[in-house]
Formats: structure tokens, sequence, C-alpha cells
């Protein structure tokens, strides 16, 4: 998928910042970062090392304390042009309908309200929703609210995704199940994505490059090409002994041994 | 799987269902219960004369009716409450969501709101009265000063419990400020203004009833003074039913707009 031109996002020499009570805390220090077009990458490390807040850094959320980050080669100062985020809660407005929902970024858009619904019942049906445009988001399951934020994240048809832990709260099972329908999709739309997780295994069953970070402040300590061929089983290639392989050298360099990694 | 384990904690605490004849039927057994032992009572244990008896008050009622004082004041009553509500509601939540936005302006106001709120303001009645005379502006006044420190600070504390994440998503997706207005800002405070409203009913009611208390010449607040005067127990009694019946009718009428309002819940 992967490809040489510019980088969609480019991320230099960033170091973000937190001030709350008197206090300074570095959260992320010196890290530089491209995503491609094209290309899915991940970010794994122990929670509390700053991942979301790269995230939201590149979603424009957050204005760094030094270091810079680049859509398309240019500088983020506000949140930019076709960024789609994906949060760890759903992020879902509970007084919308799930129709309504994933009708949001359409909305914004100005698009007429005949294509908005055509547009979000398509989606609906492709995330596997299409009977429940009426209810509201605390009638539906975990898994099944997550589906609608994508939905309503594939609505807007970013060019980037940033999705922060986004099958974090929900069970092993809906995780695949719904982890598998992502990378389905994603493989045919083929956008950037750069994908927040603490899970080793999500991280290299969906990546191009699995990037690991430290602990506070937060620092890259070492990238992993993914090469595992496409169009991959979500859960079959955990068997494929290359997956082994990456499991466990990710993990020694998340539980602290080594530096460096294989490029 | 997991809305189902979360729905099945929630009903072993507060949310429990139980049928509507059971909550009902208890309802008016306990409303039974209290008023046939006050019927019962007095003139037996205590004299009619300090608590009067529920038949003589609704025989008042009826009198009233009959006569027109009834309408003749309560609806100076209502009018006066509900004129204050609202405007204390739209006034105070305005400048809720208005101050909650003015960044350090918030700062220097808020402990003046404070201590404005913690004064008893029913001891202003006297001065509205001076400052506008024994009429309805006096009263509406007084019942704005009694809602509008509730309505500011539910509105307040709204804006400030809004989900961050809402707000961050809508800014991903490039919304304009009208739009985050209109599906997050107030559909999150929404609850908080309901809340407001109920609490302030009562607060209403208050305020009037107090400034009729001390300067008219109508209004249930009035008809319980000069029943006072004329040691008449069942007319002050009579004042106070049908006030609580005012409030009753008011967060009823909450309550439906509630269900309205709040039905994603």
């Amino acid at each position: 998928m992967a490809n040489d031109k510019e980088p969609k996002l480019s991320i230099r020499d960033l170091a973000v910042e937190y001030h709350s009570k008197g206090q300074r805390t570095v959260a992320l220090h010196g890290v530089n970062l491209d995503v491609k077009d094209g290309e899915f990458v991940s970010v794994v490390g122990p929670s509390g090392c700053g991942k979301s807040t790269l995230l939201k850094v590149a979603a424009g959320l957050l204005q760094p304390a030094a270091g810079a980050a680049y859509i398309d080669g240019r500088p983020i100062d506000d949140v930019p042009d076709g960024v789609g985020m994906v949060f760890q809660n759903d992020a879902l407005l509970p007084w919308k309908t799930v129709l309504h929902n994933v009708r949001l970024p359409l909305a914004i858009k100005g698009l007429p309200d005949k294509e908005q619904v055509a547009e979000a019942t398509r989606l609906l049906k492709m995330v596997g929703l299409e009977g429940f445009a009426n209810f509201y988001p605390k009638q539906l399951s975990g898994g099944m609210r997550k589906r609608v934020a994508l939905a309503r994240t594939f609505a807007y048809d970013p060019d980037i995704y940033l999705m922060d832990e986004p099958f974090g709260p929900l069970d092993a099972q809906t995780r695949v199940k719904i982890g598998e329908q992502f990378l389905h999709i994603w493989e045919s739309v083929g956008k950037s994505v750069l994908f927040i997780t603490h899970d080793i295994e999500e991280a290299i069953a969906l990546s191009d490059r699995v990037i690991v970070m430290t602990d506070r402040p937060g620092r890259i300590k070492a990238e992993f090409d993914i090469r595992l061929a496409r169009p991959r089983p979500f859960y079959d290639i955990r068997f494929d002994p290359v997956f082994k392989e990456l499991q466990r050298e990710i993990w020694t360099q998340m539980s602290g041994g080594g530096t460096g990694g294989i490029g | 799987m997991a809305a189902t384990s979360k729905s099945a904690t929630r009903s072993g605490f507060r949310e429990r269902e139980y049928s509507k004849t059971s909550v009902w039927a208890g309802r008016i057994v306990v409303f039974v219960l209290l008023i046939g032992a006050w019927e019962l009572l007095s003139g037996r244990a205590f004299n009619a004369f300090w608590l009067s008896k529920p038949s003589l008050i609704a025989g008042r009622i009826v009198e009233m009716l009959g006569d027109g004082d009834l309408w003749y004041h309560m609806s100076a009553t209502l009018q006066e409450a509900i004129a204050g509500l609202a405007i204390g509601m739209v006034g105070g939540t305005l400048l809720g969501i208005g101050l909650a936005f003015s960044g350090i302006f918030e700062r220097w106001i808020y402990p003046y709101m404070m201590a404005l709120y913690s004064l008893p303001r029913v001891s202003l009645a006297p001065l509205f009265i001076v400052w506008f005379g024994i009429g309805l502006s006096s009263k509406i006044l007084m019942v704005t000063a009694m809602v509008i420190f509730v309505a500011f600070y539910n509105a307040f504390e709204g804006m400030r419990n809004i989900d961050k994440d809402l707000m961050d998503m809508m800014s991903t997706y490039k919304a304009k400020w009208s739009h985050k207005l209109r599906w997050v800002v107030l559909p999150s405070i929404t609850v908080w203004i309901l809340t407001s409203i109920r609490l302030n009913i009562g607060m209403a009611l208050i305020g009037s009833v107090i400034a009729e208390l001390v300067g008219s010449n109508r209004g249930l607040g009035y008809y319980i003074t000069y029943s006072s005067n004329m040691l008449d127990t069942t007319g002050i009694f009579t004042g106070l039913v049908l006030i609580m019946l005012i409030a009753v009718v008011l967060e009823q009428c909450v309550l439906l707009l509630e269900r309205v309002l709040l039905r994603h819940r």
C-alpha cells in the first residue's frame, strides 16, 4: 500500500507539555513520525505514554510546545481538512438517532438532506446496522456503537484516519469482529491511518508499520515494518510464524529490553 | 453483551421497575390515610379551629369557585410566578452560558454571584415594593430574583460538564460555532435547564407568595394574610392547598416537557 511520495502526515521534533495545578508534565518529547499516503501505521505503548496526545496534535486539537506536525506538507495550526478522528469512547451524540449521528459530518458539509440520508443509509448497511437507523446510541451494545462511530467517520471520507484506541473498550470477541470488518473496509478505501492501541496483536494484524513508544515522556523507541501480505485474514494471521516473531520482538521492546528494531 | 450487563446492574438500584397500578394504588392509600386521619382527628383530638379540616377546606374551595374569588387570587399568583419564572430562567440561563464562555470575566464575576445567591432574597421583598408599588411588577421582580440564581448556576455547571470529546469530535468535522451550539451545547445542558425549572417552580411560588404577604391586594399570599388577620385557619389552609395545587400542576407540565426533550435517555 505504501508509496514514496510526500508523507500524508509528518511529525517533526514534536514536544507536548501539559500544565495543571502549577505542575508541568512533558507528555511527548522529540517525536518524529511519518505516515505515507495510504499507509496504515500503529503506535503501541504503555498507557500514559502520550499516544493519544500525539493523535490530538495531528488532529489540530492540541498545540505542541515545540516542533510541528504537517499534513501534505502544510503545518497544522487549526483543525486540518480531511482528517477523521475516531475516539476511544465513541463520541456519539446521545440525543441523536444512529442515522443522524452518521449524517452529522455530511450535515456540517451542508449536503442536501436527501443525499445525507442516502449516504448514511449506505454506510450503515456497510457496517451491518441497516435495521438500527432510528435507534438511539443508548439502545445499542458497545460494538454496535463503535460501528456507528466508524460509519460516521467513513461518511466524512477523510484522507487520513486518526484512531485513538478505537476498539479499546470492547470485549475480545467483538474486538476481533470489528477489527476484521474495519480492516476489510479500509483495504477497499486505501486511505492513511494512524492507529493508537495498546494491543500488540491488533497493531500487527492491521498495520504496515508498528511504532513502539516509551513511557513518560513519550518517545519513539522502535519501529517495525510489517511484511505480511494483504489482504490479510485479521484473525488467522496471528498463527503466521512471521506474526509470532514480530509479536515477540515488539513485546521485548515494550517491556523495556533492547533498543532499535528491525527495519 | 456489555449493554445488557450494564442495564442489569442499573436495575438493581434506583431504576427498579414497579407496575403503574401498584405505584398509584399506594399513592392513593397514603393520601386517604393522611387526609382521613386529619378529618377524623380534627374536632376530636384537637380543636378544629387550629388545624381546620379537609372537608371545610374543600367546602371553601367550592365556595370560592362559586363567587369567582378562586380564580381572582389564583390567577394573580400564577401570573406573577410564571412571568417571573420565565424571565429568571431565560436571564439566568443566558448568563450561565455567557459566563461559561467569558474566560477571565467569569473569574471576576462568579464570587459576587455566589455572594448574592447566599443573600436571603425574600428579605428584598419590602425593597421591591418600595420601588414598584404593590402591583404586579414588584412581585415579578421578586420571583425573578428568587429563580435567576438557580437557573444561572445550573446552566453554568451544565456548560462545564459538556463532554469535551463531543466538542473535539465536532471540531474535527470542522463544525461551525452554530453547529456546536445546536448539536452539542444546547442538548447537553437541556437536562440541567429542566432540573433548574423543576427546582425553580417552588422558588417562584415562594417568591410570589412572600411578595404578596408583604404588600398586595390580590393573590393567594394576600388571601392567606387576610385569612390570618380574620383568624380564619380554613382560609389559610385553603390558600396553602391552592399553592400546592399550582406547584403540582406546573411540575407535571415540566415532567411532560422532559419526556419529550429527553426521550433519548
